[in-house]
C-alpha cells in the first residue's frame, strides 16, 4: 500500500487574537514573531498513515508539500516522524494560490510519483479553511473521494478499503476502491506523535525531492484563475462582558441562576 | 435566463438549514433578477416539498434507487446533472458533512468554483462574492469567485429564512436521474443519540472544555443539561482527549451552533471554538480565569471554578422551574 500524505505549511494558529494582525492591501496574514508550523489536520494524516503502516507491517509513505522553499520543514518533520519520502513542489511566486491551482499541482505531483493507492489530506488548514483540497484533488485525478475520515482498513475484497468517517450526526463506514482520496478529520486516535531526537537528526540526511511547477507542466500564472481574496480584515465585535457579582459564591450563583432562569422562561 | 440552485436533502426535512438556505437564495435570485431553483435530492415530505415551493419558483425533486440515502459518488453524479439541466449561474448548499463533501467537486464538474461556510453571499461586477471567517474566525474574508457557477455552501441555520409571503406556489417537477455505477458504498451508519434534538438545532446548549480535566465531570453538566432541557456539546480539546463523543464538537471544524443560549464551561475561548458559537443569541461562561477569551464573547460571565457552580446551580434552576 502506497500513502501519499499531502501537508500543508501555515502560520501558527495558536497565535492569540490579540496579536494578529493582516496586511490588508497584500490581504494576507502578517507572520510577525509566529512561526509557521504543519497544520494540524495535516498532521493528523500523517499519523493516521503511520498508524496504517504499522498495523500492516508494510507499505510506503510519500509525504507531499507545495509551498515556498521554506515548507521544507514540514517535510523534514514528516521524514522525522519516518516518512519513506518527502517531495517538495516549490512554488515561492504566489504565497495564497486558489484551491485548484494546489489540486492540480498536487494532482501532478501524485501522478509523477506513481504507484499511489491512498491520497490523505487534511479537512481542511488552519489559515483559510477552504477545505476544498482533497474535493478537488480527487477530481483532477478522476478517483473518489471520502470527507472527514478517521482511517481505515482494508475491504472485504482486493482494492477495495473500509472508511469509518464522521458525520453530523455520528459516524459512517464506507466501502471504497482504491486509489482514492480521503480527506482525514481530528479524533481521539490520530493524536500526531512526537519524533525521536535521534531521528529529528536523521531527517536531515535523508533525501528531498524538491520539483518545480514547470517540472509538473503547471501554469504558474493560473494561481488565481479559481477565486480571489478580494478583501481581508479583521472583524470588529465588541461584546461587553457582564461579569456576575456577589459577596459569595451562594450569591454570584443565585444571580447567575436568576439570569440562565430568564433566559429560559423567555423562549 | 439565469438561475440560482438550492440544494437540500428530502432526508433533512424542512429544517432551519433547509430554510436558511431557501432564504439565501430567494434573496440571492431576486437581486440578480434570476429565478430561483430548489433542487430536492432524496424523497421530499410535504413539509419540505411545500416550504420550497413557497419561496422558489421551480422545484425539482430527484428520487430513485441509489438517492434515498447519501452516497457521495452518487448524489455528486445526479447534482451535476441537475444544475447543468438548470443552467445555473449560483448553486448554494448548507453546510452538513454532505454538503461540504461534495460542493468542490460538484464546482469542478460545472467548470465553476466554490467556496464555503459563507456568513454572505453577494453579487458584484457580475462575479459572486463570499464572505468567510478566515484564519479560525480571527479574520473575515471577502473571496471572489472567478469561474461560474459559483458553488457556495453556506452557515445556513446562521441565515435569516426567506419571507414567502405573497408568492405564488412554484412548479414541481419529478425526476429520476440516471446514476453512473460506483464502487463506493456506504456499509453503516450511526447516530450517536444525544437524546433530542440536532446540536445544530439546539435552543439551549451546555458544553464543556478542556478545563473540565477528564470525562467525569461530563455527568455534572449532563444533569444540568437536563434541568435547563440542554444539548451538551464540547470544545476540540475535550473530543480529542476522547472523554466525550467527537459528534459533540462544536468549532470552526466541528458544529456551527446556533442557539438562543450557549453556557460554555471550562472553556478558554480559542477562535476556533468561536467560529462553532458565534451565531448564538446569548454566551454566557463559567471559567475560573477572569482573562479567558470566553468572556469577550460573553453576554455575562461567572469568574469562578466550576466545581463550586454546577451542583448548585443546577439545584437552584431546578427548583426554581
Amino acid at each position: 500500500m502506497k500513502i501519499a500524505v499531502c501537508l500543508k505549511q501555515i502560520l501558527d494558529p495558536e497565535v492569540p487574537a490579540r496579536d494578529f494582525k493582516v496586511d490588508a492591501a497584500k490581504r494576507e496574514a502578517e507572520q510577525g514573531g509566529a512561526n509557521l508550523v504543519t497544520n494540524i489536520f495535516c498532521e493528523n494524516a500523517l499519523e493516521t498513515a503511520l498508524q496504517i503502516r504499522d498495523a500492516a507491517g508494510s507499505g510506503e509513505i510519500v509525504a507531499l508539500s507545495v509551498g515556498p522553499a521554506g515548507a521544507e520543514d514540514v517535510l523534514r518533520k514528516a521524514l522525522a516522524l519516518r516518512a519513506d519520502q518527502a517531495v517538495l513542489v516549490v512554488n515561492d511566486a504566489d504565497t495564497n494560490p486558489d484551491p485548484l491551482f494546489v489540486a492540480k499541482t498536487l494532482a501532478a505531483a501524485i501522478k509523477k510519483i506513481g504507484g499511489v493507492d491512498v491520497v490523505m489530506v487534511g479537512r481542511e488548514a488552519g489559515d483559510w479553511g477552504a477545505g476544498q483540497t482533497g474535493g478537488l484533488l480527487a477530481e483532477e485525478l478522476a478517483i473518489p473521494c471520502i470527507s472527514f475520515a478517521e482511517g481505515f482498513e482494508p475491504g472485504a475484497t482486493p482494492g477495495t478499503i473500509k472508511v469509518k468517517r464522521q458525520t453530523d450526526a455520528g459516524f459512517e463506514v464506507i466501502e471504497a476502491p482504491t486509489p482514492l482520496v480521503l480527506t482525514i478529520t481530528n479524533h481521539d486516535k490520530n493524536v500526531p506523535r512526537i519524533p525521536k531526537t535521534r531521528d529529528v537528526m536523521q531527517s536531515y540526511r535523508k533525501p528531498l525531492e524538491k520539483w518545480t511547477l514547470s517540472d509538473l507542466g503547471v501554469d504558474g500564472s493560473t494561481s488565481h484563475a479559481y477565486s480571489q481574496v478580494a478583501e481581508l480584515f479583521i472583524p470588529k465585535k465588541e461584546t461587553k462582558c457582564e461579569f456576575i457579582e456577589g459577596d459569595t459564591v451562594e450569591a454570584k450563583i443565585d444571580a447567575l441562576a436568576k439570569r440562565i432562569g430568564d433566559i429560559l422562561r423567555a423562549m | 435566463m439565469s438561475e440560482v440552485v438550492c440544494t437540500l436533502w428530502g432526508r433533512a426535512g424542512l429544517d432551519r438549514a433547509a430554510q436558511g438556505v431557501l432564504g439565501a437564495g430567494r434573496r440571492l435570485a431576486d437581486s440578480t433578477g434570476a429565478a430561483l431553483r430548489a433542487i430536492i435530492v432524496g424523497t421530499a415530505d410535504d413539509a419540505l416539498a411545500s416550504g420550497a415551493q413557497a419561496v422558489a419558483d421551480r422545484v425539482v425533486v430527484a428520487t430513485g434507487p441509489g438517492l434515498e440515502d447519501y452516497n457521495p459518488e452518487s448524489y455528486l453524479a445526479a447534482l451535476s446533472d441537475l444544475c447543468k439541466a438548470a443552467s445555473a449561474t449560483v448553486v448554494l448548499l448548507g453546510n452538513d458533512t454532505y454538503a461540504q463533501e461534495i460542493a468542490a467537486r460538484l464546482a469542478h464538474r460545472l467548470g465553476g468554483s466554490a467556496a464555503g461556510d459563507a456568513v454572505a453571499v453577494h453579487a458584484e461586477g457580475g462575479k459572486v462574492r463570499v464572505t468567510r471567517g478566515v484564519y479560525g474566525g480571527k479574520a473575515t474574508a471577502v473571496i471572489e469567485l472567478e469561474k461560474s457557477p459559483a458553488v457556495v455552501w453556506v452557515r445556513a441555520r446562521a441565515i435569516e429564512p426567506a419571507d414567502a409571503a405573497g408568492r405564488g406556489a412554484g412548479e414541481v417537477e419529478r425526476v429520476t436521474p440516471e446514476l453512473p455505477a460506483t464502487g463506493v458504498k456506504v456499509l453503516e451508519r450511526q447516530e450517536e443519540s444525544k437524546g433530542g434534538a440536532r446540536l445544530e438545532d439546539a435552543q439551549v446548549i451546555v458544553s464543556g472544555g478542556r478545563g473540565l480535566g477528564g470525562p467525569e465531570p461530563f455527568t455534572e453538566l449532563q444533569k444540568l443539561a437536563d434541568v435547563m432541557h440542554a444539548q451538551m456539546a464540547a470544545s476540540r480539546a475535550a473530543c480529542d482527549a476522547g472523554w466525550v463523543p467527537a459528534s459533540w464538537q462544536v468549532g470552526q471544524t466541528g458544529k456551527k451552533v446556533a442557539p438562543q443560549l450557549y453556557l460554555a464551561i471550562a472553556i478558554s475561548g480559542a477562535s476556533q471554538h468561536i467560529m462553532g458559537i458565534a451565531d448564538s443569541k446569548v454566551i454566557c461562561a463559567i471559567n475560573r480565569d477572569a482573562d479567558a477569551p470566553i468572556f469577550k464573547h460573553c453576554t455575562f460571565g461567572l469568574v469562578e471554578d466550576y466545581q463550586k457552580v454546577i451542583g448548585p446551580l443546577t439545584e437552584r434552576l431546578r427548583s426554581a422551574k
